[in-house]
């Protein structure tokens, strides 16, 4: 009751009055309420000259901020303020930030900067970055591969090799894989024979009487396969020829197919086409050779190299 | 119907201008000795030195960059955030705890917008001399006393509210050297910016503001009536011994004694202003608890003051209860802890606390974190074998460098393969990742479902540490 005594008493009207009683109620407002009004004004006002804010004729004003960066050409580029030059910046101070690193791995050998704890962190984050970048979209961001189209990177199994040397060489010039087509000099049940023998060497259901009769073939003149698989069928990496006595299957969906028949047509579909299409590029002009030292380190790292 | 009021209205309400005038007494002593305590604390112990042998030799600092706070023997890393939670968590409860039992008495003694504006208000006294001198140098027009004084004591505030500032920012850098740079002009921006932001806010809150701080800007004052209870101790005018029957009245002539004045129905209170001349938020404690005050005590002093020289008891103006002043005969105030309340805050106050203790003393010298490789979740090997892989970062919080061991549990010899990691050096507050896999024959990681990696500290063997992590085999679903 007093509150509202107190209320009534120091209540304040603009002095308008309409209809003879209608008033309205004055609250005047704090003084630092005020304050802190005005200084939002002038808050405003700053912004203005440093932002780029107000239109005028087909350009409108810059605001006196700028951001000066180097561009992907090498240029040095200065802007008014905005989100796209500050990212600009920030890539640049990035760089500039990993540059002591990149050039450590310059002058580092392989073996030491699988060792030092430091470098070898800046490996995986940096080299998952790269990897992540550039490598990625064939090899699928874990280095797993696709079965029939990219090489898994994380087994232990390595076409051209899994030393620090081979995996830099194949980074820096490519690689290409070719196998003739044999569905032209060989008819369907030597094929099939054939087929039966690879599905042996990797201890797959077959049928021992064909199996055998595709030995004799693998090694023969005829289809000759030997010449590239080698005697033993496993393979040559001089020339990326796959072993074919392991568990790991790169072109012949073997894992994928249920039945013991499937997985021959998969073996058969391989022999009988030929493979032209395993095409790694060439990275030397796309890459520094820092950032392909440490996506070789990271490539190692991911299947444990040799 | 109310006309002709428009010349009379302002824009906003002006601030009517507050000259608290000094008093001395207990409460004065109290805030003094406190403000004296706090200052010393603020202002010095960015100073004081702490051997480390690996970090700034500064007993509090606060290393943003190096993502960790040193405080004396603790640092305190990111991952210790529950730390703060718990620490706030306390310091609010702290507070429900103390208002319910005595009051706003951290707005009182402790808050830093008391003592800065406390030490403000000293100030302008030392300058413009005293309560009555301060309102005649308000109401002359603006001379060469006036400017002089006035300019000075703003200017004093300002260089004392950049100390302050500057001593905020030397919390978060190694003091003697950051002090120097600031002065060439080679500290970080953020520094200057920081500096230049608290000095205007001091300077702002402590010598223009003051008491609109706590009345407009500070939301507890507005909610002290949800802490309050009849039995809280605070600041009360014994309105029934002041007033008497006939309300209160000046000691003029046949009204000096006490037993004179009661024989006319008249209070103690003689009416002599003084309670609200001392008040720092310019309130009349008379008028009963408001929310403007923030139980400084000092209306207290100056009544005693008085009463002392009346020869009156003295407490007309003092610390008790709503419920002790409603009884017929108001007994002693004391302090009502035996309430629900009270107790609850106690007990949540005991346990936060003595959780926080135990978990700082038992806190561990590093971190880990070991993930499963998810991309893919196995691999088939030449053989057949299947290879999982992890992922093991380690955080270092110890002091100095520590050797870590990495081992299995649960797995054949040999399947783990930790490549050039089998033991690995961390520096302190520092991360190492390291790859790990596992390789397992097809019959053994069948009836692998999980098994756990062990992190030793070579130095400190008893802090190990396990993490239980999942095996997973081609059609290995559960």
């Amino acid at each position: 009751m007093k509150e509202q005594k107190l209320q009534s008493q120091t209540v304040q009207t603009t002095g308008h009055a309409w209809d003879g009683d209608l008033q309205e109620f004055n609250n005047p407002l704090p003084t630092w309420w005020v304050y802190t009004f005005y200084v939002t004004i002038v808050f405003a006002i700053v912004y203005w000259i440093i932002y780029p804010s107000w239109p005028f004729g087909k350009g409108f004003f810059g605001g006196v901020s700028n951001i000066t960066y180097v561009n992907d050409h090498g240029e040095t580029v200065t802007h008014h303020w905005n989100t796209r030059a500050l990212l600009m910046e920030d890539l640049n101070r990035a760089a500039r930030e990993q540059k002591p690193y990149f050039d450590k791995i310059a002058s580092m050998p392989y073996e030491q900067i699988a060792k030092d704890p430091e470098m070898n962190g800046f490996v995986l984050s940096a080299g998952k970055a790269l990897f992540s970048d550039n490598c990625a979209p064939c090899h699928q961001s874990g280095g797993q591969g696709k079965i029939g189209f990219f090489p898994n990177l994380t087994d232990d199994d390595w076409l051209y090799g899994g030393t620090y040397e081979k995996i830099h060489e194949t980074l820096v010039g490519g690689r290409r894989a070719y196998m003739p087509a044999f569905g032209e000099v060989l008819n369907a049940e030597q094929i099939t024979d054939l087929a039966h023998y690879v599905a042996s060497l990797s201890g797959i259901e077959h049928d021992a009487a064909r199996a055998r009769a595709g030995d004799a073939l693998f090694h023969s003149e005829t289809a000759a396969c030997y010449y590239c698989h080698g005697a033993d069928a496993k393979g040559r990496k001089e020339i990326g020829a796959p072993n074919l006595t392991d568990k790991i299957w790169l072109w012949a969906d073997v894992p994928g197919a249920d039945t013991a028949n499937g997985k021959l047509a998969a073996i058969r579909s391989v022999i009988e086409k030929g493979l032209n299409k395993g095409v790694m590029p060439a990275w030397a002009e796309r890459l520094t050779p820092e950032q392909i030292k440490v996506l070789t380190v990271y490539v190692h790292e991911l299947g444990g190299g040799q | 119907m109310q006309t002709g009021l428009e010349e009379q209205l302002a824009l906003y309400q002006k601030r009517i201008p507050i000259f608290p005038r000094s008093v001395q007494g207990r409460f004065r002593r109290f805030k003094s000795a406190v403000l004296i305590l706090a200052y010393a604390v603020y202002f010095l112990l960015p100073w004081l030195p702490w051997a480390r042998p690996d970090a700034p030799s500064q007993a509090v600092l606060f290393d943003l960059p190096g993502r960790r706070f040193l405080i004396f023997g603790l640092t305190v890393y990111p991952q210790d955030v529950v730390w703060l939670a718990l620490l706030l968590f306390i310091a609010a409860i702290l507070l429900f705890f103390a208002t319910t039992l005595v009051g706003r008495a951290f707005c009182g003694y402790f808050c830093f917008q008391t003592l800065w504006t406390d030490f403000f208000i000293w100030i302008e006294r030392l300058i413009q001399g005293e309560r009555p001198a301060r309102i005649r140098l308000y109401r002359q027009p603006w001379n060469r006393e006036k400017l002089l004084k006035v300019g000075a004591t703003h200017a004093v505030w300002i260089v004392f509210s950049f100390w302050t500032a500057l001593t905020f920012v030397l919390y978060f850098g190694y003091a003697p050297d950051l002090v120097v740079r600031f002065f060439q002009g080679a500290a970080p921006a953020a520094a200057y910016i920081t500096v230049g932001v608290l000095t205007f806010s001091t300077y702002a809150a402590a010598g223009l503001m003051r008491e609109q701080i706590c009345t407009y800007v500070c939301p507890y004052g507005r909610f002290q009536s949800a802490m309050y209870e009849p039995e809280t101790l605070t600041v009360h005018y014994d309105a029934r011994r002041g007033e008497g029957s006939q309300g209160r009245a000046t000691a003029r002539a046949g009204l000096r004694t006490r037993d004179e004045r009661q024989a006319k129905g008249v209070g103690d209170c003689v009416d002599c202003g003084l309670c609200v001349q001392v008040c720092p938020v310019g309130i009349d404690i008379r008028d009963g608890l408001q929310y403007k005050c923030i139980s400084c005590g000092l209306c207290i002093d100056a009544c005693d003051t008085i009463m002392d020289s009346f020869g009156f008891p003295r407490g007309l103006i003092r610390y008790d209860s709503e419920a002790n002043l409603r009884q017929p005969v108001p007994g002693k105030p004391r302090l009502h802890w035996k309430r629900l309340k009270v107790v609850g805050y106690a007990l949540a106050l005991a346990l936060m606390s003595a959780y926080l203790v135990y978990s700082i003393a038992t806190r561990s010298s590093f971190d880990r974190a070991v993930t499963q490789v998810r991309q893919p979740l196995y691999v088939v090997l030449s053989n057949g074998d299947i290879r999982n892989r992890y992922q093991i970062r380690i955080t270092s919080k110890a002091s100095r460098p520590e050797r870590y061991r990495i081992d299995a549990v649960g797995l054949p010899d040999g399947a783990l393969d930790l490549g050039n990691f089998r033991e690995v050096d961390v520096k302190p507050g520092h991360t190492v990742i390291v790859q790990a896999s596992v390789r397992l024959s097809p019959q053994v990681a069948a009836r692998t479902r999980e098994f756990e990696i062990r992190i030793t500290p070579l130095g400190h063997p008893q802090e190990a540490m396990t993490e239980a992590v999942r095996f997973d085999t081609p059609g290995g679903g559960r």
